[in-house]
């Protein structure tokens, strides 16, 4: 257990490893809850595969596209997120309660979850390490635009940031800006080019080019 | 608690160094996949509740919560909720053998119910017969009380001013719940101007917005 603590990127060992102490330690109270009667291996791996495989930032990303091309879904979303958002088929654990930030010329809107790490999972799958990192958790909310800055996002302080504390069952998502110059594109390719990290609030996104780079 | 977890404000952790969004695998370790697994579906017996899991993480020793990585905060909670709810017994945990003459009646997620379960969700919600004490647009302050239990209000908010902004109706009270007891209470979102949590060195156009509960604030004018 110890040796993960030094690491900042922690990675998966090598198959010809020995298994690391923790692994042990999680590999015998997987098997004495199953042994007594507390859990299901198989309800296990559904668990695993649902937020590995299929609940993940698409489905927020499929949100924020229609808003963008569909004027009455975007007001439907501002106004009353929850039933907008379910209307894509989107809902249930962690995301009961959910409010949608919108970003403008002079709002910029970053969550953070200073106490422990709530995150709008049926929109974003569960989050990233540094998400739930200490770093993160104590300066998004003391000085958001140096965590900016960290994530390659400069802007100016005639933009307003707005940092939202997710300290109650609220979930927060971002409302990116679209991309300038994206006015052809369709609503599927829109949803390729919102990033997981524009719907936190550390990215913006970048203008769009068909050529690409 | 004023414990580990608080983190609003600290200063010394260092950068962030994010991994990169389109490599970032969702788990890290093959074990942190059971112990998310092994949380989830043992929540769904119904002995605890997310404050209670949450205090459970928050209970460590703040040099063990800190050091941890975030799959081993949620190890240790789970440890500590399944021998306070009698789930497993010290030993059990301990030698890793069981005892079978706990017998259990436990009801166990199955694969077949985890997509409905996990959909279903759990409203906090809880209508409350008393109307709101604030009103969006008044100033408000929130109580400089530093609970033993567990909380929803940071730190760095205890005795700042701000604003309500939005009255979201009455949601289960997380104090209480931590404790097994289910009330609610007005849950309301107070925008802080960035100068009067930090300093006025730090004002540079910048707000940060907290969810707090009616019991947290006072009105701004009174003096605690």
């Amino acid at each position: 257990m110890q040796d993960d603590h030094d690491h900042d990127h922690a990675h998966d060992h090598d198959a010809t490893e020995a298994p690391s102490e923790i692994e042990l330690r999680v590999k015998a109270l997987e098997s004495l809850l199953v042994e007594k009667g507390l859990v299901d291996s198989a309800a296990l791996d559904e668990l695993v595969d649902t937020y590995e495989h299929h609940v993940g930032p698409q489905n927020g990303a499929h949100v924020v596209a229609k808003a963008w091309v569909d004027p009455v879904f975007r007001e439907h979303l501002l106004a009353n997120p929850g039933s907008a958002i379910a209307s894509l088929g989107y809902s249930g654990r962690q995301g009961e309660h959910i409010r949608v930030l919108q970003n403008t010329d002079s709002v910029h809107n970053l969550v953070v979850c200073t106490l422990c790490s709530c995150y709008p999972w049926p929109l974003l799958g569960l989050p990233p390490q540094w998400y739930k990192s200490a770093p993160y958790r104590a300066r998004a909310v003391s000085e958001p635009r140096k965590v900016l800055d960290e994530f390659g996002t400069h802007l100016g302080t005639d933009i307003s940031i707005q940092v939202w504390d997710s300290t109650s069952e609220m979930r927060y998502l971002v409302l990116p800006q679209r991309p300038v110059n994206s006015d052809n594109v369709s609503e599927a390719e829109l949803q390729q080019l919102v990033t997981r990290n524009s719907m936190i609030g550390v990215e913006t996104l970048k203008v769009f080019s068909d050529t690409n780079d | 608690m004023n414990g580990g977890h608080d983190l609003g404000g600290m200063h010394g952790l260092g950068a962030i160094n994010p991994e990169s969004e389109t490599d970032e695998p969702v788990f890290h370790h093959p074990w942190e996949r059971r112990v998310f697994a092994l949380t989830l579906a043992t929540g769904f017996l119904g002995h605890w509740n997310i404050d209670q899991s949450r205090h459970a993480r928050e209970r460590q020793h703040p040099i063990d919560y800190l050091r941890n990585t975030y799959y081993e905060n949620w190890l240790a909670g789970l440890q500590t909720l399944l021998i306070d709810s009698g789930l497993l017994t010290e030993a059990e945990l301990k030698s890793g053998f069981c005892d079978k003459s706990f017998p259990n009646q436990e009801i166990v997620l199955t694969k077949k119910e985890v997509k409905a379960k996990l959909q279903e969700g759990k409203s906090v919600e809880l209508p409350i017969a008393t109307s709101p004490q604030f009103v969006i647009g008044q100033e408000v302050m929130v109580v400089n009380r530093h609970p033993i239990g567990h909380t929803r209000a940071p730190r760095y908010t205890r005795g700042r001013r701000g604003t309500v902004i939005h009255q979201h109706g009455g949601h289960i009270f997380p104090d209480d719940h931590a404790m097994g007891d289910q009330t609610g209470q007005h849950l309301y979102t107070v925008c802080f101007d960035a100068a009067e949590l930090w300093g006025q060195d730090n004002a540079d156009n910048e707000q940060v917005y907290v969810d707090l509960w009616e019991s947290y604030l006072t009105s701004g004018r009174t003096k605690q």
